[in-house]
């Protein structure tokens, strides 16, 4: 297969970037979207050229490292998956792809395809935890029934992987729909509710104070996000917040 | 509290309750409307009671425009918190693969509305004000039908009037049952609310627009 890529080239955060062509040749269907960018680096590198860099680790779906806006899509057409599983069976010979970095305020362009995701962990540090008693009397979560329904939600909430397709996505790069996931996972869970009032509230905070925009539930994030994270953890985080505020 | 008038989800809320109130004012608004045509004494009568009712005069409408306002300065307010999250733009950014053209263009409906809501205003509103407040002309409450119908006799007001009434639909196809996921409302019962937001967004516009349509074919003439 050959292609035609349309590549964001940046040399740092400071440095005006560009979409730079590249033309690739000898891709097979199996090979996974970061395989073929292996295969432009290697060619690149051999060239003496300055490969391209983007971000990656596990390379199956579960770290949440790998991003790239191909084609004006978060991880690429297909649905479900994380760039490191797109296969390029999914485009076809002769096809020109443009890849980006995600775009967002709160996530500034590194180099190349990379982008700083560390807005996140600060949302995550605000609220994201439990205080569980570890000094050896800890008890079995087990231990404590949950409803069947609860924890499943509860478990689909947390399958979030932190990519950030869903600011990705928005058109207003909005935050909301991992915020919420990682609000719900613990909303609906007994060891969650202790902090619950001050979780969201934090986490809604620092939210804000990154810079993310506004939801307005075009659903975008739902669709696009490789973990199927559902638009009922918003309207859940909703709740919990308005909740909040009137408790105090 | 604290923090609340600044948090993205309150703005949301505050932009929900004030759409569904909005929704609601449409829905009474179309019901007197709808006389205009079917029983044109009771249009009289209910536009009389409307213009000259203390209650509504002065508290329900100085709501409903405070309503407008608010749901407009926060909308406009929205937007430019939003365009300030994505400040360098994607060169390439596929909206339409994963989300409705209504949804993602809510501000391009919601200002044409806000426009014709100014000449919406120019034509019945400022026009009630001059007749009760400037001119001070007597109370006359057989005078409605017909002005609202001369208001439809040039076919570029009416054509106004109809194409606003498809931008407000478009607006209410995702504003509507949008305002209640924003309330927190996500369950069993929001496949019947997306399903009866469509009827709504397409039956009281359309309403609207056969109103306006059948009096500009259908002219009073002395």
């Amino acid at each position: 297969m050959k292609l035609n890529l349309k590549i964001w080239r940046q040399k740092d955060a400071k440095t005006k970037g560009e979409l730079v062509d590249y033309t690739l040749k000898g891709i097979e269907g199996d090979m996974s979207f970061l395989e073929m960018l292996d295969v432009l680096n290697e060619q690149l590198i051999n060239k003496g050229e300055e490969p391209v860099q983007f971000d990656h680790d596990c390379r199956e779906g579960i770290c949440g490292a790998c991003s790239l806006q191909i084609n004006g899509e978060p991880h690429g057409p297909d649905r479900l998956v994380t760039t490191c599983q797109l296969h390029m069976r999914k485009f076809n010979d002769g096809d020109t792809i443009v890849i980006e970095p995600f775009r967002a305020t709160a996530f500034p362009v590194i180099t190349d395809l990379v982008v700083d995701r560390s807005a996140f962990d600060r949302i995550q540090q605000a609220g994201g935890y439990i205080s569980v008693n570890t000094s050896g009397n800890t008890v079995d979560a087990n231990a404590i029934p949950i409803n069947k329904h609860d924890a499943d939600e509860a478990m689909d909430a947390a399958t979030c992987i932190g990519c950030g397709a869903c600011v990705a996505a928005c058109k207003n790069a909005s935050a909301m729909l991992f915020t919420s996931a990682k609000v719900s996972q613990f909303a609906l869970l007994p060891q969650g509710r202790v902090e619950a009032v001050d979780r969201v509230q934090n986490m809604v905070r620092q939210m804000d104070l990154e810079g993310f925009g506004n939801c307005t539930n075009t659903g975008a994030c739902e669709v696009e996000c490789p973990k199927g994270i559902s638009l009922k953890n918003i309207a859940r985080m909703n709740r919990e917040y308005l909740s909040a505020s009137v408790k105090g | 509290m604290s923090g609340l008038t600044k948090s993205s989800i309150a703005r949301k809320v505050v932009m929900a309750l004030s759409g569904l109130f909005l929704v609601f004012f449409l829905l009474q608004h179309f019901i007197i409307n709808i006389t205009s045509v079917i029983a044109p004494d009771t249009f009289n009568e209910w536009s009389h009671f409307m213009g000259y009712n203390g209650l509504v005069q002065y508290i329900l409408q100085p709501v409903l425009i405070a309503g407008v306002i608010v749901h407009f300065a926060m909308g406009i307010a929205l937007e430019i918190k939003n365009n300030k999250a994505r400040a360098i733009k994607y060169k390439q950014y596929k909206g339409s693969a994963n989300a409705s053209w209504m949804s993602r263009n809510m501000i391009i409906t919601g200002l044409v509305v806000l426009a014709f809501l100014g000449l919406h205003l120019y034509d019945f509103w400022i026009h009630e004000i001059t007749y009760k407040y400037i001119e001070v002309s007597p109370e006359d409450p057989t005078r409605y039908l017909e002005e609202t119908v001369h208001k439809f006799e040039p076919f570029a007001r009416t054509i106004i009037y109809v194409i606003s009434f498809v931008l407000l639909s478009l607006h209410l196809w995702h504003g509507f049952a949008s305002s209640f996921q924003t309330m927190g409302v996500n369950n069993k019962y929001s496949a019947g609310i997306q399903t009866f937001t469509k009827i709504y967004a397409i039956v009281i516009p359309l309403g609207f627009i056969f109103i306006a349509l059948y009096h500009h074919f259908n002219p009073i003439t002395h």
